[in-house]
């Protein structure tokens, strides 16, 4: 597979390079991520690692919240909570499924491609990133809600005086006339802006602090303070 | 616990001797310039009459007068490209921003000295 791990979005600072400059920098909190699943041609159809990262709370007695393991996400990391169709399967002489005998994970996402050098329960952590150069940061963007055109196209609006009446956040005409009496479609328009994946591409990965965990990318990345980032090493040419 | 990590991204961009002055000090900066290939200094001295910010955005401004026109510059403390800051008067002030050193001109821009002890 490509390089890859999961974070956290820490947010943003600015630290000065060798010239002086001051580098705008947002700093990802990133790993130790494990290994949960390795997927196969022959099984799946297709190869890929699952990750996990940021621990979830086991429940405590017999009530779960919403925020707890439930016994489904503990048994994906864990081969020891028996059920009985594990020990019909045992009795059969079927062998079990390798897992990762970590906590239960918040976060899980895969990684497409070869997963050569990969195994169930391996530690994913920064250092595995640390000869890549450039990133792609993968997350879903703040949501702005039911937003006008102005804020989520970039309009211009209208102006302020010279009889403009209620419409100064408007968009102007939305077509022609009697030819072709119908929209256009994607018409940008008023609606739901923001709270969808957004990648931000080819960031330049300044720093990698394998004691801390952290990632330092160049720039911004989509989401809030402390939301959850995918980060690939970018596949983007040129 | 998400400040502690922009600490710890941080730390490696402040300056362990950080430049140690207040505002109303008359300072001299000492700036790095790069021309071409050399390197040269250049010391901007005035009042500091602003400081803002925190960790490595942490930035002071200093007024001075030059050919009769006020001008002012903001220079970040942690920048490498501040090679030092010499206090050469520290003033008696009573606020944090001398903005309203900008409305005056001439005798009425002195600040009271005060001696450090």
């Amino acid at each position: 597979m490509t390089k890859g791990i999961l974070g956290r979005k820490v947010g943003m600072t600015q630290i000065y390079d060798e010239q002086g400059n001051a580098v705008p920098v947002t700093v990802i909190e990133a790993g130790p991520c494990h290994v949960l699943q390795i997927r196969t041609v022959d099984r799946d159809g297709y190869e890929a690692i699952q990750l996990g990262f940021d621990d979830k709370k086991r429940p405590q007695g017999k009530r779960i919240n919403q925020s707890q393991a439930r016994r489904s996400e503990r048994g994906h990391v864990s081969g020891k909570l028996g059920s009985k169709r594990s020990e019909r399967r045992a009795a059969a002489g079927i062998e079990a499924v390798p897992k990762a005998e970590c906590e239960p994970k918040k976060f899980i996402r895969e990684f497409r491609g070869s997963t050569d050098g990969y195994e169930v329960g391996q530690e994913v952590t920064v250092a595995d990133l640390a000869e890549v150069s450039n990133v792609d940061v993968q997350a879903i963007s703040k949501g702005r809600g039911f937003a006008g055109v102005m804020k989520r196209h970039n309009f211009s609006g209208q102006r302020a005086t010279h009889g403009v009446k209620k419409v100064h956040r408007h968009a102007g005409g939305t077509g022609m006339s009697a030819y072709p009496s119908r929209l256009f479609k994607g018409k940008r328009m008023a609606g739901q802006y923001g709270a969808k994946q957004k990648t931000n591409r080819n960031l330049k990965l300044v720093r990698v602090d394998e004691d801390n965990n952290l990632l330092l990318v160049n720039g911004s990345v989509p989401g809030p303070n402390g939301g959850y980032v995918v980060i690939n090493e970018t596949n983007h040419v040129g | 616990m998400s400040q502690k990590l922009l600490d710890l991204a941080e730390q490696s961009s402040l300056k362990e001797d950080k430049p140690q002055f207040e505002i109303g000090d008359t300072v001299d900066v000492h700036v790095r310039i790069l021309e071409g290939e050399k390197e040269r200094i250049q010391v901007f001295s005035g009042v500091v009459i602003a400081m803002s910010g925190s960790g490595t955005r942490e930035m002071f401004s200093v007024r001075r007068i030059v050919a009769g026109e006020g001008v002012e510059r903001k220079f970040a403390i942690h920048s490498p490209r501040i090679a030092k800051v010499e206090v050469t008067r520290s003033s008696h002030v009573r606020r944090a921003k001398l903005y309203f050193l900008r409305d005056r001109v001439g005798k009425a821009t002195r600040l009271k000295e005060r001696r450090r002890s």
